[in-house]
């Protein structure tokens, strides 16, 4: 028999980048079930629709670009961008929305930069933006919660038979934005009353953090990023909020509404455009977080993940430049860039 | 009470960052008791199984070898002993396979085994503290131990450390945190005692403040048994956690006292020593019982072994052996791994030997260790960081080291990597990290090597190059300073003055010497260069060259006002004659570059070139006539006239001739049709020179028997002539060599007739040159008594004439001088012939396509190299045959120098091969090596004479002082 030649390590952990891929996706399970119970059917069909459309337009790259494609699309990568987006969109999307994001994240944002590893920003957010930018109206029509359409109606939705109007409703983010400041209006929308944070919501980002910690508790993310995220959001709207209750929302409301705990655990942890090392995870996270904050509370959109996300994408390759580890045997790290030649890293 | 609490406290782990909890798999082959291993048939022993100088052997094939003898010693500082494992005859020492990353061969001592295992005499020392250090440090020198745990690193050194290095802790390393491997653990549970009593000798040896044994808290019967055997000793056992690489020099140190290493430093720095409990138990067998290092404990296992367990086996044992003897299916393994599974190698070849290092043999099904998996793309996703015990981060590193930019891969500490493997064991995408740091790094220690290298001949070429230039300013100096004295001289006999001008020109040119010498010796020592005191010598030379053209000036300012230059018609037809000269070499460089692109212009450029040529040659007859008539109108010397006007022709003819050669070589080169035309010319033109050389001999023949009047300028003429034509002679003779040389290259067919023009000039030249010795001797005889102190000539003068004189009544130095440029000629042809030869095996390979790329890259660096040192011989020679030249005109102390420098220069010369002889020798083939050392002959041979030479100058400076 032949003997193996190799250099070492000769052993290697079983796992793969492709089962990574898979326990993330696993863990949106939790997160998919309360979208679905509180807004309809229209998020898992959209769910299954995205994923077709990326292992299509996946396929058809890497055939294009003379890749064997079957290798690729075990690594499970374009499955995972094609669900976080499709979670990330309003139930009520129609299938062309869909098409549209996730054929660009796939193509453009992943694919033409490299591939897998290569990109230098969230695929997944890069096509929701692309969307919120040209179709606004379409990106911003969420049902109200617990008035969740029938499956007939989702599958409607969908094909774009059923207009949206007659059962679109705020969230409790639009809701707060519009009437923040005014402490009797702000009263009297039950959006705002749930449990413990907006109604509906509170669950839908509950699902997502208990799937994220099955993450963290597989070892499939660390905690940096989602404390980092977390911290980072709760913190100013806390002092904003004990500075003026009326006019900032609580930090419990802030980190339970809108996409936060998916961005948290989901769509910052993305390794590949997320910064490297862990004090550098940190920041990154912690300035995606202020940056939601922001937004939300002082911006144009109700909710801010995607641009946050990408804004600091761009940024992570000068993070890890200056959060290099210190090595062992040196007396401190290696901050900061070596030479005037300084392309990004990544 | 104190101690106690002390100890408590520092009794604490420390931790070090990432590290991974791979599979541990030692039950395999810890169960069982470490039994014999086989007696193969053959044993091979690598010469250099450590780091460090490959040991020297010294037994020869068909040798009887004893077990325990001594077969090879170390050589050098960081060597180690090797000894006969067993006793037997040595069949051959010559390359076999061993165990290295690279599947090289290497030179092995084989020793045939008789089996009867006979000792050789061989006795310990009871009480070991009767014996100094040095004296065990002796001994376990000559028992050849080095680090078993890995490394191989000579133990005698790591426990020398001498009287400024105060060790603080001892650390020794039982922690063999790689999975399969148990050789250290069975040891511990059966030889505990032994390894104390080891540990002991290190501690009498290192006196440290502490010993500490780091031990893994898999192997709760070692700890016991360690414990146990450690109870009354200074020894403290400290349990730490199963983590990989815990087991890692650094780490460990780490984990024990929470020192860190410095990069780049060792651990003695820190005042740490850390040695393998193997070592240690094979310090007690060398100190106590007096065996050498003759065998180890290796680990066999794996699932594609029957009998898995540890053995004590003899060194050089062929692992085919140990297989067999385990009871191996050479069938059933998928890989066979030297080392453990991180950081072991995976063997292709079966026959290589166990050596001092080898702990572990994994002979692996291929369920076991299967084929990697298709490596997939870095997400990113920092468990490699994570893992890190460095604290790298390893993702930078591979994209950096996959791109190539090494200098980014550096800045992120790729050279603290220790190559543990704990990155690529966790890589979900199965990358294999560590391949791709193993060769950023080769790169980067390439880079440097390159860099020292490239640095190191910018220096000597800038050193040479300042020299030459120095040499240069210094004659030119020298020239205008004779010129102007001897010009004065013609014109105004009556009035002693002295050309302040022309010394001015003459000081300034020296100061320029001296200035481009200094910053030669600056740049050189601001690399660090070797060679920094010979240039500080030709600085100091320079220095005080300029300083005496500087009192020249100033004596002559002091003597009387000086006479303005007359700006005669001489002067401007200098200056033509140098324009039209240079417009002509132009010219020939144009046609030249014309020919070789094939331009049709060429013809044309080069009938220009001749056209120039004869301008030029007008203006030069038209001086001669201008200076000709300017002293006749003096009416200072009527003898030296026609005389001038013969040496005129005689130089004319000869550069024409020499231009002639030039131009049918150059024809000869381009494969040009005229080259046989221009050839013939050239012949002609010499004839001719000869024939005006004769004319000026019988002239000269005839001056002085004719007294002149004139003291000053005739007697000193003809040798000055003679002079120039040596010179002359032996230049054309070097373009000669050098045009052979270059045709040989080419290996163009004109090569064998250019060999023998070069010959042929060479005989001139020496003939030329035994002319001038017998001028000289022949000329003070008349001159001295002739020539008062004459208070015309010029400071410069007499510093020239008056060692003249001295040498010229000692015909036996310029004998020895002979003979040296014989020798240094000789030292040159033999490096020639060497680097031909390489260049055509190097042609040979080339072109059958039959050796392997790295070989003809080593070839051509060999060739290369050879070259070099041919170039360097060569300008030895050239040195020489420059002095031989300056002959007499150069005193004594000028000579001592430049010889003085070209020892130094042949000594390092010699001292690199050297070098690269005990680099190549663990990995050259025996051809390389036996070139090599017959370069190293040769050096040696130059490096002699340069030195005789050298001695000969002395005696002969001392003679004349
Ligand atoms: S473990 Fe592998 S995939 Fe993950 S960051 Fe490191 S090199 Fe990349
Ligand atoms: S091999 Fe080098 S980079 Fe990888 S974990 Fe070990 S020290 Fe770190």
């Amino acid at each position: 028999m032949a003997l193996i030649s190799s250099t070492s390590p000769h052993t290697t952990v079983s796992n793969n980048t492709g089962a990574f891929m898979r326990q993330v996706i696993y863990a949106t399970l939790p997160g998919l079930a309360v979208l679905t119970w509180q807004f309809g059917w229209g998020t898992v069909i959209n769910v299954l629709w995205a994923v077709v459309v990326a292992l299509v337009s996946e396929a058809l790259i890497l055939k294009a670009r003379g890749r064997p494609v079957a290798f690729y699309l075990k690594d499970y990568s374009a499955v995972l961008t094609a669900v976080l987006l499709a979670l990330a969109l309003p139930p009520t999307s129609p299938w062309w929305l869909t098409l549209i994001g996730v054929g660009f994240a796939i193509i453009v944002a992943k694919q033409l930069y490299g591939g897998l590893g290569m990109n230098p920003f969230n695929p997944a957010m890069v096509g929701y933006v692309l969307l919120l930018i040209s179709f606004p109206v379409a990106m911003t029509q969420w049902i109200a919660p617990g008035e969740a359409p029938s499956l007939a109606q989702s599958w409607q939705l969908f094909t774009g038979q059923l207009p949206v109007d007659g059962l679109s409703g705020a969230t409790p983010l639009d809701t707060f934005r519009t009437w923040a400041g005014n402490d009797s209006e702000l009263a009297s929308h039950g959006i705002l009353d749930g449990q413990f944070a907006g109604l509906g919501w509170e669950w839908v980002n509950l699902a997502f953090l208990l799937g994220g910690l099955y993450l963290i508790s597989r070892k499939i993310i660390t905690w940096h990023i989602p404390a980092g995220f977390l911290g980072g959001l709760a913190l100013p709207a806390l002092i904003a909020w004990l500075i003026n209750p009326v006019r900032f929302s609580d930090p419990v409301f802030q980190i339970f509404s809108g996409g936060a705990m998916l961005g948290a655990f989901f769509i910052a942890t993305d390794p590949v455009s997320a910064a490297t090392s862990r004090s550098g995870r940190l920041i990154y996270a912690a300035l995606i977080g202020v940056l939601i904050w922001v937004i939300r509370s002082f911006g144009g959109y109700p909710d801010a993940v995607a641009f946050s996300v990408l804004l600091l994408n761009l940024c992570a390759p000068f993070i890890d430049y200056y959060t290099q580890p210190r090595t062992y045997g040196h007396n401190k790290a290696n901050r900061g860039t070596n030479s005037a030649k300084q392309g990004g890293g990544s | 009470m104190i101690r106690t609490l002390f100890s408590s406290r520092s009794r604490k782990v420390y931790d070090f960052h990432g590290g991974i909890h791979p599979p541990e798999r030692k039950a395999l082959s810890n169960g069982t008791a470490i039994v014999p291993g086989p007696m193969p048939a053959q044993l091979i022993l690598p010469l250099n199984m450590h780091i460090g100088a490959p040991a020297k052997p010294l037994v020869e094939p068909g040798e009887r070898v004893l077990k325990g003898q001594m077969i090879a010693e170390p050589s050098g500082a960081v060597s180690a002993a090797i000894h006969a494992p067993t006793s037997g005859t040595v069949s051959a020492i010559g390359p076999r396979a061993i165990q290295h990353p690279s599947g090289m061969d290497a030179i092995c001592i084989v020793i045939d085994t008789d089996g009867k295992d006979e000792w050789i005499e061989h006795a310990g020392v009871a009480d070991y503290t009767e014996r100094s250090p040095g004296e065990l440090v002796d001994t376990i020198r000559h028992s050849g131990i080095a680090g078993m745990g890995g490394a191989g690193f000579p133990t005698s050194i790591k426990v020398n450390l001498g009287d400024h290095q105060r060790v603080e802790e001892l650390v020794i390393n039982a922690v063999e945190c790689e999975p399969y491997i148990t050789a250290d653990d069975r040891l511990m549970r059966e030889r505990a005692d032994e390894i104390i009593a080891g540990i002991n000798i290190l501690q009498y040896l290192l006196n440290p403040r502490r010993t500490l044994i780091g031990i893994e808290d898999n192997k709760p019967e070692a700890i016991s048994i360690i414990k146990r055997a450690c109870k009354g000793c200074d020894i403290d056992v400290r349990v730490v956690p199963t983590k990989y690489p815990s087991g890692g020099e650094k780490q460990l140190i780490q984990l024990l006292t929470g020192k860190e290493v410095k990069s780049g430093q060792l651990p003695a720095q820190v005042g740490v020593v850390c040695q393998n409990v193997g070592t240690a138990y094979a310090i007690k067998r060398a100190v106590i019982d007096g065996e050498p290092l003759l065998s180890r404990v290796t680990t066999l296992t794996g699932e594609g072994v029957s009998q898995p367990g540890n053995m004590e086996v003899l060194l050089g044992t062929p692992v085919r052996d140990l297989l067999l003897h385990g009871g191996v299916d050479p069938d059933n393994i998928g890989r066979l791994v030297m080392g453990g599974p991180m950081m072991g190698f995976t063997l292709h070849n079966p026959a290589v030997p166990v050596v001092k290092t080898t702990n572990c043999i994994i002979a692996a099904t291929l369920e076991e260790l299967p084929e990697p998996p298709p490596e997939q793309p870095c997400i990113r996703c920092g468990s490699c960081a994570d893992v890190c015990p460095a604290n790298l981060l390893p993702q930078q590193l591979y994209w950096h080291a996959k791109n190539d930019d090494l200098e980014k891969a550096q800045h992120h500490n790729l050279m603290d990597c220790i190559e543990c493997g704990a990155c690529a064991y966790v890589c979900p995408s199965h990358i294999p990290l560590v391949q791709y740091y193993r060769y950023a790094k080769a790169e980067v220690r390439q880079q440097a090597a390159e860099q020292v290298k490239a640095d190191k001949a910018r220096q000597r070429f800038e050193a040479r190059q300042a020299r030459i230039e120095a040499e240069k300013a210094e004659k030119e100096a020298r020239r205008q300073a004779r010129l102007e004295a001897n010009r004065k001289k013609k014109v105004e006999t009556s009035a002693p003055s002295v050309d302040t001008v022309a010394l001015k020109q003459a000081s300034l040119e020296a100061s320029k010497a001296y200035k481009a010498a200094v910053k030669a010796a600056k740049a050189a020592e601001a690399e660090g260069a070797a060679n920094i005191n010979e240039l500080k010598a030709e600085v100091d030379r320079l220095k005080a060259e300029a300083d005496k053209a500087k009192a020249a000036v100033r004596d002559a300012k002091d003597a009387g006002p000086a006479a303005a230059p007359t700006e005669d018609r001489v002067g401007n037809l200098k200056k033509q004659v140098g324009e039209a000269s240079t417009a002509y070499k132009a010219a020939v460089k144009a046609a030249k570059a014309a020919e070789e692109n094939g331009d049709d212009n060429a013809a044309d450029l080069r009938a220009k070139a001749d056209e120039l040529k004869a301008s030029a040659d007008k203006l030069k007859a038209e001086l001669r006539d201008a200076k000709a008539s300017a002293p006749a109108t003096t009416a200072a010397a009527p003898q030296a006239d026609p005389m001038a006007d013969l040496k005129k022709q005689v130089g004319d003819a000869s550069s024409a001739y020499k231009a002639a050669v030039k131009a049918a070589k150059e024809a000869e080169e381009n494969g040009a049709d005229n080259a046989a035309e221009l050839r013939s010319q050239a012949d002609e033109l010499k004839a001719k020179a000869d024939q005006l050389k004769a004319d000026l001999r019988d002239a000269k023949a005839n001056a002085p028997a004719t007294p002149t009047p004139a003291p000053a300028a005739a007697p000193a003429d003809p040798l000055a002539e003679l002079k120039k034509k040596v010179g002359e002679v032996s230049s054309a003779y070097k373009a000669a060599v050098k045009a052979a040389k270059e045709a040989d290259e080419n290996g163009a067919d004109n090569a064998a007739e250019l060999r023998a023009e070069a010959d042929r000039l060479k005989a001139e030249a020496d003939h030329w040159k035994a002319e001038l010795r017998e001028a000289k001797a022949s000329a003070p005889a008349p001159a001295t008594p002739k020539t008062p102190p004459a208070p015309t000539d010029t400071p410069k003068a007499p510093e020239t004439e008056a060692p003249q004189a001295l040498k010229a009544v000692d015909p036996e130095v310029a004998a020895k001088r002979q003979k040296r440029l014989k020798a240094l000629k000789t030292a040159y042809n033999m490096a020639h012939k060497q680097y031909k030869e390489a260049h055509a095996a190097l042609e040979r390979g080339e072109r059958n396509g039959d050796i392997p790329a790295e070989e003809l890259n080593a070839m051509e660096r060999k060739v290369d190299k050879l070259k070099g040192k041919a170039d360097v011989a060569r300008d030895a020679l050239d040195a020489l045959v420059e002095e031989a030249k300056a002959d007499i005109r150069a005193h004594t102390g000028k000579d001592l120098k430049t010889l003085k420098l070209e020892a130094a220069r042949a000594e390092s010369a010699l001292a690199d091969k050297q070098r690269e002889l005990e680099q190549q020798r663990d990995n050259a083939s025996e051809v390389n090596l036996e070139a090599l050392s017959s370069e190293l002959q040769a050096l040696e041979a130059e490096a002699q004479i340069a030195r005789m030479a050298l001695k000969q100058a002395v005696e002969e400076q001392g003679l004349q002082d």
